[in-house]
């Protein structure tokens, strides 16, 4: 051994420890493991077989006035266009696949990263410990963890809603935080001032002011979970992303392009559906949703029958 | 004394992560305001506030930012917890509730109005006045009427279902009065509520809440850094500076007999017109006869300078019974008038 290429030597074995480590996760507590699957399964299974058993034009249907409530008539034709271009594709089926791993993971990233953010808003200390978990979940590759993540849940359209999990949550919960803490420090004060419980404060203030930072946080999570629809098919996943991976692998292009396209598509019609639902009433003109969109209109013909 | 509504005693804040020790120290040694800085790197508020205000009158805190006059109003209410000290809300005891307690007060006995309004924009004028009693749990249909109330009596009742940002900034400022008036607390506080007014808007504003609070019977601790608005709207003002309060008196106390440079500097440029009285300035008669130009003991300096406008022979001020109570030559009115 040279002093001066002391490197040339594995001085520490951190591949050998994380691989034994792993080993014994997977040997004794696999059930554990097993066990966070089953909220996951049950969400993806149902919105799957709901969004690939109905009739075709029924979901078109359904998504079209989805887009149009939220987002206005303009949005509606974007949604009916784009969708009807996936259908026109062949690659109607996959994408439902797809928005059903994307949608389940949007649920769960907000059913988690919502709560998260308001402690962490709440708790500088809780948020100093997080921020760096946070930073980990979206700056380590994600084909790392693909390995440890099929070991731990086996491969499957439910490990991958966990691989999307873990790469799509962190903005939800920093926009959260960042949302409660920028609310107006008086407007929290006055709330408290007038005999408002911490609770009340929270939900009659705090979240719906910073109801817009969230929802842009809930935007990039579903944005980041599309960007890993390729990426997660690797552990077998359907959907779009596996007809760009059997295309790339038999060097089939119009394959991998369809499936590409289907996927730009679909988050055109997701994005925009989901900005649009960040809007706060102020900014449409202090009406009501449901005064609005499809809902308004059917609203309008029963007062006038 | 039964009559008084709001009484802090011996009240202190000091912030930082080493209050208590600093508090200590403080009282030990009368540590100043920087070396309580130097030392534990802990900032004081409020240094040893006593003040108590009657029922029915408006009091209002008058100082510069930075002298702790918000800081010391939010005690009342204890949005900010006091270091040291008691505070005496309506006969309640207030530094020693329990969080329940605190928030029946708030809701119920103190009303808030802010500087810069701190209207909810997400909600209609009727829910952002009905707050108080919403989350009181009180029912829809009791709110809408409280908050109708309390808008009308605004003049503002028919916005109840339009936001905040649709209304101008004095139109903003009167339902952040209703929203405090809502439901019907014995006291007010004001923190600064018209300092973000136009000079027009705020005058009428003025004049309005002065002529609610003439038939309302509230106790009011109003917030001001404006001296001028101080002794319009206060039947007694504290002067505060870095954290103490320096002087407390009526109107005419505080520009008459200013305690310290500090006060007399502020009270510099205030018209002594309308503010000092007969009685204040007038000599002893020493046998001297009562002259034909009389006036009573009550009566302001700008009537007083109306009768040397003839001639200079010096005015008689008589005692409510007729009797003669002393006179004023021209030379001290004028002197009151200089200040």
């Amino acid at each position: 051994m040279e002093l001066w290429n002391i490197f040339d030597t594995e001085w520490v074995p951190v591949g050998a420890w994380v691989e034994s480590l792993l080993q014994w996760v997977v040997a004794n507590f696999r059930f554990i493991f097993q066990a966070i699957k089953v909220p996951f399964d049950i969400v993806l299974t149902g919105l799957e077989d709901g969004l690939t058993q109905a009739p075709d034009l029924l979901i078109l249907a359904l998504i079209v006035l989805v887009a149009w409530q939220a987002g206005g008539r303009r949005l509606g034709l974007i949604s009916l266009a784009c969708m009807t271009a996936i259908g026109l594709m062949g690659a109607w089926e996959e994408s439902m696949t797809t928005l059903s791993i994307v949608l389940t993971c949007v649920v769960f990233c907000s059913l988690i990263g919502i709560p998260l953010g308001v402690i962490a808003a709440k708790n500088d200390r809780f948020w100093m410990i997080l921020q760096p978990l946070l930073d980990l979940m979206q700056t380590i590759p994600s084909f790392v963890y693909l390995v440890p993540i099929v070991m731990l849940f086996s491969i499957g359209n439910v490990s991958g809603v966990i691989v999307t999990f873990i790469y799509a949550l962190p903005p939800v919960v920093r926009l959260t935080n960042l949302g409660i803490r920028q609310v107006r420090a008086d407007m929290v004060e006055a709330a408290r001032a007038f005999g408002a419980s911490n609770r009340q404060t929270l939900y009659k203030v705090e979240l719906p002011l910073a109801m817009p930072t969230i929802m842009a946080g809930v935007n990039q999570t579903i944005m980041m979970a599309l960007s890993m629809v390729v990426v997660s098919s690797m552990i077998s996943v359907t959907g779009l992303g596996q007809m760009v991976l059997r295309g790339i692998g038999r060097l089939d292009m119009g394959l991998a392009t369809v499936g590409g396209l289907g996927i730009v598509f679909l988050a055109i019609v997701i994005d925009r559906t989901s900005q649009s639902f960040g809007i706060s009433a102020r900014d449409r003109g202090h009406k009501k949703w449901y005064e609005t969109g499809p809902v308004g209109a059917v609203r309008g013909l029963m007062k006038k029958g | 004394m039964s009559d008084v509504q709001i009484e802090c005693r011996d009240l202190w804040k000091i912030y930082g992560r080493r209050a208590d020790e600093a508090m200590k120290a403080v009282l030990a040694e009368g540590l100043s305001k920087e070396e309580v800085r130097d030392r534990y790197d802990c900032v004081l508020g409020v240094r040893d506030a006593t003040f108590s205000v009657n029922k029915g009158e408006i009091f209002c805190i008058m100082g510069l930012s930075g002298s702790g006059k918000s800081t010391l109003v939010r005690h009342v209410n204890r949005l900010i917890e006091p270091t040291s000290g008691e505070i005496h809300v309506a006969s309640q005891r207030v530094d020693t509730m329990n969080e329940s307690q605190l928030r029946q007060l708030r809701a119920e006995t103190i009303g808030m109005v802010f500087q810069h309004m701190a209207l909810w924009p997400h909600r209609t004028l009727g829910d952002n006045v009905g707050f108080g009693l919403e989350v009181r749990g009180v029912a829809p249909e009791q709110r809408r009427e409280a908050s109708l109330k309390a808008l009308e009596a605004m003049d503002l009742g028919g916005w109840i279902d339009h936001y905040p940002d649709q209304l101008s900034g004095g139109m903003q400022q009167r339902v952040g009065l209703a929203r405090a008036l809502a439901a019907d607390p014995e006291i007010l506080l004001m923190d600064e509520p018209f300092s973000a007014l136009d000079p027009l808007i705020r005058r009428q504003l003025q004049d309005q809440f002065l002529d609610l609070s003439a038939h309302m019977d509230k106790t009011t601790l109003f917030i001001t850094h404006d001296l001028d608005e101080a002794i319009r709207m206060g039947d007694h003002i504290a002067i505060m500076n870095d954290g103490e309060i320096v002087q407390i008196g009526t109107p005419e106390e505080i520009v008459t007999n200013p305690k310290d440079d500090y006060v007399a500097e502020f009270v510099k440029g205030i018209s002594r017109v309308g503010l000092v009285r007969a009685e204040t300035i007038m000599d002893r008669l020493d046998g001297r006869d009562a002259t034909t130009k009389q006036v009573q003991l009550d009566a302001e300096l700008g009537e007083i300078i109306e009768h040397f406008m003839e001639d200079q022979t010096p005015v008689t001020v008589m005692s409510p019974d007729g009797s003669a109570a002393g006179q004023i030559t021209i030379k001290s009115a004028l002197t009151a008038l200089r200040g």
